[in-house]
């Protein structure tokens, strides 16, 4: 069953594939630099390495975005956002597989009923209009750049042809990369939430996580789409759609490539917190969108003569029609699922406000007192909580959002029969010793359990919440999910 | 071969190839310039690197087609080099067919137009060379190609204008029978059209240094 539910998501990693490995090698391919298996070999491996290596940080975004936690639900996100792109691409309209999905885990959520974070939302939208804004500014550095260097080294043309189809590989590596980690999050992000697999240990070198192991299985269908399918595609980009010189085109794949690093980097986004400079926000962006971008670059820096402001103007379109449209096929999609096959399409939640969450939450200078109209009774939409709470104008969207947060109910007992199927090598020993000494307890909410944690060891607080200290705490919430995962009841 | 060889071994045959056309063009001058002077033994000498020459830069221009053909290289730029090298095997065909006309119709010159004939075939060999310079900056310097072409059009005005008044000269002279009137225009001729295909390869080249820069 989970196989076949998997299927739409598999289906969305190869027309990913299929689509947008055109991106990264389309202009080698197309002007004869590199042929079409060395492409498809290269662009396989990279992408599969991305994804199972990289993929995680764009991933959470989208988790922020809706946790689409019931199987069925994610089929229908993931089959939602595949119709929309299939059926886009035909008409030939822009499409991005990144707004696509974004549209259809709004979809869920209207339906399910369940709250969307708005300040994720916003950050994914200015991620989009960044996205091919940055990719330009790189393209015309890079082009700057590239224009001095071959002026001052004086190389000759042949030497250039040689180190340009080296160039075109190992940037077509990179970008393969970065497609690999920016993307699986559109392919198999939905799926985290809803399919837990145990983490397996390769060769005792490598642990797999679980959702490492739903990103390698998508990252192997971006590479069968490569192969099966992305030949021609990289034919017309590479000699039909834009006119670029192997040296132009790298420097377009190159930016792109950047910019996807930078929407998925976790490394980077560590360093960046580290040296006190801003932090990019981890978002699956559209590759597509990235290229155009690139080529716009080029066309400005060489004098601005050869934009074309009609593609401009389609992407910017595709930004509202995208979205609404997989949101749209996704909650008529989840009605038939749920009314007509009779499939459970979102897991209940229910949110109870006890006198311990109230005073769990004043620890937060929260005070919820004045809402007492919330007090022993049960909520089962996240959506008409988050209303309710702010239509009493006291606070603030990231105060709604902990509340919602600290009342969602988990119910969970460290039951010992399922201390088995846990991932020891994950946690710290005295997180894990930790664990073991509150055997057999149970908990309404998870902030219960994590407070009870740290009772037994200071290793599983909260750093004090800066930039720095982001990662620190993003792991120990990680951790918390998959024991409530684990010993959920 | 490794790619990288391929393409190292390759640089070298281009440029053995224009070496050869530029050897060409200094033997073509030196070699009607001992036919002014009546040195025969020289001018015979001269005629024999030519065809030597000539023979070597042929060979050389297949052989780099068909290496680019086949290994697939500067696919972007392959049509431009091709049409590049061939037009300017031109030159040197023009210079070797130019010296053996003055050994098969060993024309007769006066004194007093020698001067302007030692001129003409300057000006011509200078364009040629200077054509031979901007296609060597065309594969390893592409922003001076156009201050080399500058010279090639040049020299170009430069000998039509000799030509010109060499023409002039000849046919207001009594000296000359019009038979040999009409001969030295011919020759005139020749010379200068050495410096007209370098002017026509010269405008191609110009075209393509646009398209190579990035």
């Amino acid at each position: 069953m989970i196989l076949f539910f998997l299927a739409s998501g598999l289906f969305l990693g190869w027309s990913l594939g299929a689509n947008d490995a055109a991106n990264v090698f389309g202009t080698a391919v197309g002007s004869r630099m590199i042929r079409f298996t060395t492409a498809a070999i290269i662009a396989s491996i990279f992408v599969i390495i991305g994804a199972v290596a990289g993929g995680a940080g764009a991933a959470h975004t989208l988790g922020a975005l809706g946790s689409v936690n019931a199987l069925a639900g994610s089929f229908m996100v993931a089959l939602a956002a595949a119709f929309t792109v299939y059926t886009m691409t035909r008409f030939s309209l822009p499409v991005s597989t990144s707004q696509a999905v974004v549209g259809a885990i709004i979809g869920w959520n209207f339906f399910s009923g369940a709250a969307t974070d708005s300040d994720t939302l916003t950050k994914i939208v200015l991620t989009w209009v960044l996205c091919p804004v940055l990719a330009a500014i790189f393209s015309v550095i890079l082009y700057y750049l590239t224009r001095v260097i071959l002026a001052k080294i004086k190389i000759h043309l042949l030497r250039q042809d040689f180190y340009t189809r080296w160039g075109l590989l190992l940037v077509g590596a990179f970008g393969s990369y970065s497609l690999g980690a920016n993307n699986i999050a559109n392919v198999m992000g939905v799926f985290v939430p809803a399919i837990h697999f145990e983490p397996i240990s390769l060769f005792g070198i490598l642990t797999l996580s679980g959702a490492q192991q739903l990103f390698l299985v998508g990252g192997i269908a971006i590479a069968v789409g490569i192969y099966t399918y992305s030949h021609n595609v990289m034919k017309t980009v590479g000699s039909g759609l834009f006119k670029l010189s192997p040296e132009t085109a790298l420097i377009v794949v190159l930016a792109q490539a950047l910019v996807l690093f930078l929407f998925s980097s976790q490394h980077l986004e560590a360093w960046l917190l580290a040296h006190s400079l801003p932090a990019i926000p981890l978002v699956p962006v559209s590759s597509s969108q990235a290229v155009v971008g690139g080529i716009i670059g080029i066309g400005i820096a060489k004098g601005g003569r050869n934009i074309q402001f009609d593609k401009l103007g389609r992407i910017a379109s595709g930004w509202v029609t995208t979205p609404l449209i997989a949101g749209i096929i996704a909650f008529v999609g989840l009605f038939f699922l749920q009314n007509v096959f009779t499939q459970e399409v979102s897991k209940k939640m229910t949110y109870t406000f006890t006198p311990e969450l109230i005073s769990h939450l004043q620890q937060e200078n929260i005070d919820i007192s004045p809402m007492g109209e919330l007090l022993d009774r049960e909520f089962s939409r996240s959506g008409y909580l988050q209303k309710l709470i702010k239509n009493k104008g006291l606070f603030s969207d990231d105060e709604i959002a902990k509340i919602i947060a600290a009342a969602k109910n988990c119910r969970l007992t460290l039951a010992q029969s399922r201390f088995a199927n846990l991932d020891t090598s994950w946690f710290s020993p005295t997180q894990f010793v930790a664990i073991q000494e509150l055997a057999d307890s149970s908990y309404t909410y998870l902030w219960q359990l994590h407070d009870a944690l740290v009772l037994h060891s200071q290793e599983w607080a909260f750093k004090e919440k800066n930039k720095l200290n982001k990662l620190y705490n993003s792991d120990i919430l990680d951790k918390l999910d998959y024991l409530k995962n684990n010993f959920g009841n | 071969m490794s790619f990288f060889k391929r393409s190292k071994y390759l640089e070298n045959e281009i440029d053995e190839m224009l070496d050869a056309i530029s050897e060409g063009i200094i033997v073509f001058e030196a070699g009607v310039t001992s036919y002014f002077d009546g040195d025969m033994g020289a001018f015979n000498s001269k005629i024999a690197s030519i065809d030597e020459l000539e023979s070597k830069v042929d060979q050389l221009r297949r052989n780099i087609e068909n290496d680019l053909y086949q290994h697939s290289l500067i696919p972007e730029h392959r049509g431009d080099v091709l049409g590049l090298l061939e037009s300017i095997d031109e030159v040197i065909n023009t210079a070797k067919e130019t010296l053996y006309q003055f050994e098969v119709e060993r024309p007769f010159f006066y004194k007093d137009i020698v001067k302007n004939f030692k001129q003409l075939v300057n000006c011509s060999s200078k364009a040629a060379e200077s054509l031979v310079i901007a296609t060597r900056a065309f594969f390893r310097d592409v922003r001076t190609v156009k201050d080399h072409l500058y010279k090639v059009y040049h020299y170009e005005k430069e000998a039509d204008l000799i030509s010109h008044k060499l023409k002039h000269r000849v046919f207001q002279n009594d000296k000359y029978e019009l038979a040999q009137k009409m001969h030295l225009r011919y020759f005139a001729l020749h010379i200068d059209s050495i410096a007209d295909i370098s002017e026509t390869v010269a405008d191609k080249l110009s075209i393509y240094a646009i398209k190579r820069l990035i």
